[in-house]
Parts: structure tokens; C-alpha cells; sequence
């Protein structure tokens, strides 16, 4: 691939409509593909340590995206912040693309985990902070982006239970709650990771000064746990 | 004597204490005996509690950050039960470990089918890259279980059984070992079924080949056998019926040849009792095997049995 002179200018939140309409060829984009957008723009802009140069370092934070459902806004974060070139993003989903409708990490330069089939990130992310911390690794922070509705897989309240009592407080779970779940009550989500002995606090998902907050709120000796929400998907 | 199981804790403590990449995942069945180990490496030996999904998942996560995890229970719950967790946490993200499980086929016949996985060899073959080790005695198991450990990155499956030969072979993890050599059928014996099979064809003129690594299949030791004893060639497996018959044609493909594969049945006895009332219900006694390999070597062109 040519890297050409766009990838070495700095690119910006307002820059990310214009990044995704790459892929979708115009400038509207379903609500699965914008839902994650403010929280991965905060994340990577503003929380994660981590940088194109040192996608192999030890010491970096691993971000995990299990809700691989509607990656554009995340290649498009990923683009703006110089992991992939700009280039690639109008092949997503060819043949000779990196980029498929759910990320492959053999293939997309950054992404920690491949994912589409839901419920896999998070007992990942349990591993990930468990063999950091066998390797004395104690500064690495482990985020893993999980949907509402992805919660319905019973893989993650395998991980969440275990993960509370095993005080994993490396681990960070965000939840972007777009009220997709077909069966869910109110408040539901934050009190499963709260029962499970997490911390967690739910914020507006399109806020960005309160999901800053909320993603560096301390929470020691314990995973903690943001939910973001976001307009209804059906809405 | 003592079984594989009780062999497996022991050395894989052993390879903690000497390997720090080496992480020990549990779901609770077999942490009584890491409990030395886990108090020496409380962060490297893992029990993540009933939770096979977790098991499977966060060895991967392990794998990811560069530790070698060697994962263990049944497996019913190892391979099947999280089966999309071992086809994607590890092939998928291009990752590995070590898988070992216990009590596959019929080693619990009082336990019933729920605690039986006849059909895991078969469903690691949906998957590319795994290799396969079928230890038949204790010693066996031990030194293919540091094979497994030492082999990079692989994806490594080792199945412990409590079924055993009377003795241990010199097995390297990778070879077939060549136990007789006849001129009239190629009958190769995977792991714990060797004694029933070398009682079976006692008086038979034929080559047998002890397999204890059946992925990838040690195909040139396979065609050099076939060279003398020819391409009629009986499968004796300890896992579901037929799962290396597709191995095995491959491995012939350029001649014409026949294969028999023996093994578990699909059916379930709905029976409890003894390992040996279920080795003798799937035909996989003595008296089982050879009566259906006499008919298949029988009916064989060329194919003669010195009485």
C-alpha cells in the first residue's frame, strides 16, 4: 500500500464522518456503526497509552473490540490516528481489503482481537489482564467494548463473575448501550457488573468530558465497568 | 499401576517451575493436584471455576500476551462444550496452547454419556493446524505432554486416558513406531487400544504401526509400511469410528487401497458398568477387532491369514 501525504496529517473528531463515509460512499451510516464512535474517540484520543510505533510493546494498553458488528467508525478511528492508511478504507469488505465487515487482527494493524461472533472479547480480556499481571506487567490497562445486546451471551457473565472476585482491576469493560437487547430492564446492565463486585458508573455516551471521567474514575482493587449510553437503535 | 491423569499434574508443575511462559487454566475439575503449584505460582495457575467458556476464552488471552496456557478437564467440556471458543480464541486470532483433556471416550462408564466425548478427534479435524496426541501408557503421556508444552505457539491437544497397554514405546511425539511387520495388511493402533490390538492379530501376517500422534498422520512411515505389507490398511482408534479414515485415504491416494475404521460407535449403549464392557460393546476387545478384521482382510484381494 502507498501511504500518501493524507495519512501524515493530523486527523480530528470532525474528521471520523468523513473517514467512515469512505467505506460506506456516502455520509450516513447506520446507527451499529455510530453508536461506538464518541466512546472510541475518547479512548483512543484521550485514555489508551498505546501508538502505531508500539503495537508490539509489552507495556501498552490492549483495547479489545468484542462487538465487532459495524467496525466502520473503529477502522476509522484507527485510520485518523495513523494505525491504518486513509487508502485502505474505500476497499472495506473486497476481497483484497484488510478491512471486513468484523475485524480480523491478523490482518488490521492495531486490533488486539478479531471479533464477530459476540460474547468472545470479554473472558479475552480476562486472560489478557491475568497473563499481565503473571508477567509482573501491573501498569497495562485491558479495555474490552462489549453491545448491550452482546451482553446477552452467557460467555461474559462468565467473565464478569469471575473477574470481580479475582479483583482484576486492570479490566475495563465499556458497554455501549444502545437499547439493542430484545429483553433488558433499566439499570439492569451496571447492576450485573456491581453484583459481580465491579465497580461502575453509566454516563452519556455522547458526552465526551463525562466519559472521560468515567473511563479514569479510580476503582482500586476492583474491574470497573462504564456504561455508555447512546440514542435506541430503534429510535 | 498409576494412570496418565495422575502422571499430568506432576509434570506440568514441574514445567511451571522451569518454564515461566508455562500458565495452567482450570474449570475446577483436577485442581487438587495443582495445589502445591498453585501456591508456588498463584498467578500461573489459574481456576477460573465452572466456567468452560472463561477456561477456553481466557487462554487465549493468556496466549496473547505471550504465556504458553495448557488448558485441562473433561472433554466434554474442554472441546465440545466451548467448541466455537477453541475454533476462534485460538485458530481465529491466530494464537495457540495446550489442551488436555481426561475421560474422552468410555473411562467413566458409570458416569454415562454425559461425561463421554467419543467425537473430539473428529471435531478438531474441522480445524486447521491442531496436532494430536493419543498417549496409550502413563510414561507415554508424560513425554508427549513436554512435547506439547515445548512446541511454541502450536495448538496441541493431548487425551489422557485411564485406559493403558501393558507397556510403555518409545514415542517422539511426531512418528508412527513400527511394532510388527507382516506382509499382508497394515493395521495401525492408536494409543490405548495396542494390547487389544497386538492379542487380535497374534497369528496374523501383518504389519502393525503404533500411532500416538495422529495429527498431523506420519504419512511416509505409513506408505513405507504399505510398500511390503500392502494398501489394506485397518484403523484401530479409540475415539469415534472412521475419524482418520479420511487421513489415511489421503495418504494412499495415488494407490488403490482399502481402509477399515474401527472405533467408537455413534450409537449410544444408554449402559453403564466397566471400561471393558464398553470396549467389548464398540467391538474394540481382542475378540471384537479380530473378527471384523479377519472379515475385512478376508474379502481383500491377495490379503492371506496364516493360521
Amino acid at each position: 500500500m502507498t501511504i500518501t501525504a493524507d495519512d501524515h496529517r493530523t486527523h480530528g473528531y470532525g474528521d471520523l464522518a468523513r473517514l467512515m463515509g469512505l467505506m460506506t460512499g456516502d455520509e450516513k451510516h447506520g446507527p451499529a456503526a455510530t453508536s461506538t464512535l464518541d466512546v472510541l474517540w475518547v479512548l483512543y484520543d484521550r485514555v489508551l497509552r498505546i501508538a502505531p510505533e508500539r503495537t508490539a510493546d509489552p507495556e501498552r494498553d490492549r483495547f479489545l473490540l468484542s462487538k465487532g458488528h459495524g467496525p466502520m467508525a473503529y477502522y476509522a478511528v484507527l485510520a485518523a490516528k495513523g494505525f491504518l492508511p486513509v487508502e485502505w478504507l474505500p476497499g472495506f469488505g473486497t476481497y483484497d481489503s484488510p478491512l471486513g465487515h468484523h475485524p480480523d487482527r491478523v490482518l488490521v494493524p492495531g486490533a488486539e482481537i478479531g471479533s464477530g461472533s459476540l460474547g468472545h472479547g470479554l473472558p479475552i480480556a480476562v486472560g489478557t489482564a491475568l497473563g499481565l499481571k503473571a508477567q509482573g506487567l501491573a501498569d497495562p490497562a485491558v479495555w474490552v467494548l462489549i453491545g448491550d445486546a452482546e451482553l446477552d451471551e452467557g460467555s461474559n457473565h462468565e467473565a464478569i463473575a469471575f473477574a470481580g472476585p479475582a479483583a482484576l482491576d486492570r479490566l475495563h469493560t465499556v458497554v455501549v448501550d444502545n437499547a439493542s437487547a430484545s429483553h433488558a430492564r433499566p439499570g439492569g446492565i451496571a447492576a450485573r457488573f456491581e453484583a459481580a463486585g465491579w465497580s461502575a458508573v453509566t454516563v452519556d455516551g455522547r458526552d465526551h468530558a463525562a466519559l472521560y471521567d468515567a473511563f479514569t474514575a479510580p476503582h482500586p482493587g476492583r474491574p470497573h465497568a462504564v456504561v455508555a449510553r447512546v440514542e435506541p437503535k430503534d429510535a | 499401576m498409576d494412570t496418565m491423569r495422575d502422571r499430568f499434574a506432576p509434570v506440568v508443575s514441574r514445567l511451571l517451575d522451569e518454564d515461566p511462559r508455562v500458565a495452567v487454566v482450570l474449570a475446577e475439575i483436577g485442581k487438587d493436584a495443582f495445589h502445591d503449584a498453585m501456591a508456588r505460582h498463584p498467578d500461573r495457575v489459574i481456576n477460573v471455576g465452572i466456567r468452560e467458556q472463561l477456561l477456553v476464552g481466557a487462554a487465549a488471552g493468556l496466549a496473547l500476551t505471550g504465556l504458553r496456557p495448557v488448558v485441562h478437564t473433561f472433554a466434554s467440556f474442554l472441546v465440545e462444550r466451548p467448541f466455537e471458543q477453541v475454533k476462534l480464541d485460538f485458530g481465529h486470532q491466530g494464537t495457540g496452547a495446550v489442551l488436555v483433556s481426561a475421560a474422552a471416550s468410555y473411562d467413566w462408564p458409570a458416569g454415562g454419556f454425559t461425561h463421554m466425548a467419543p467425537g473430539d478427534v473428529a471435531l478438531l479435524d474441522t480445524l486447521d493446524g491442531w496436532t494430536v496426541h493419543v498417549p496409550g501408557h502413563p510414561d507415554e503421556a508424560e513425554t508427549l505432554l513436554r512435547h506439547a508444552v515445548a512446541a511454541g505457539d502450536d495448538r496441541v491437544y493431548v487425551r489422557l486416558s485411564v485406559q493403558s497397554n501393558r507397556q510403555a514405546r518409545p514415542v517422539d511425539g511426531a512418528h508412527l513406531v513400527t511394532v510388527r511387520e507382516g506382509r499382508s495388511g497394515v493395521v495401525i493402533a492408536v494409543g490405548p487400544l495396542l494390547d487389544a490390538v497386538l492379542d487380535a492379530t497374534r497369528d496374523l501376517d501383518v504389519t502393525v504401526l503404533y500411532a500416538t500422534t495422529v495429527r498431523p498422520l506420519d504419512v511416509p512411515a505409513l506408505r513405507r509400511a504399505t510398500e511390503a505389507a500392502g494398501t489394506d490398511v485397518v484403523l484401530v482408534e479409540p475415539y469415534l469410528a472412521g475419524t482418520s479414515t479420511a487421513a489415511v485415504n489421503d495418504a494412499l491416494s495415488d494407490r488403490p487401497h482399502r481402509v477399515l475404521g474401527l472405533g467408537v460407535g455413534r450409537r449410544e449403549l444408554r449402559r453403564y458398568g466397566t471400561v471393558e464392557e464398553h470396549a467389548a460393546a464398540h467391538g474394540l476387545d481382542a475378540r471384537g477387532l479380530r473378527e471384523r478384521i479377519d472379515g475385512f482382510l478376508g474379502a481383500g484381494r491377495g490379503a492371506t491369514v496364516r493360521v
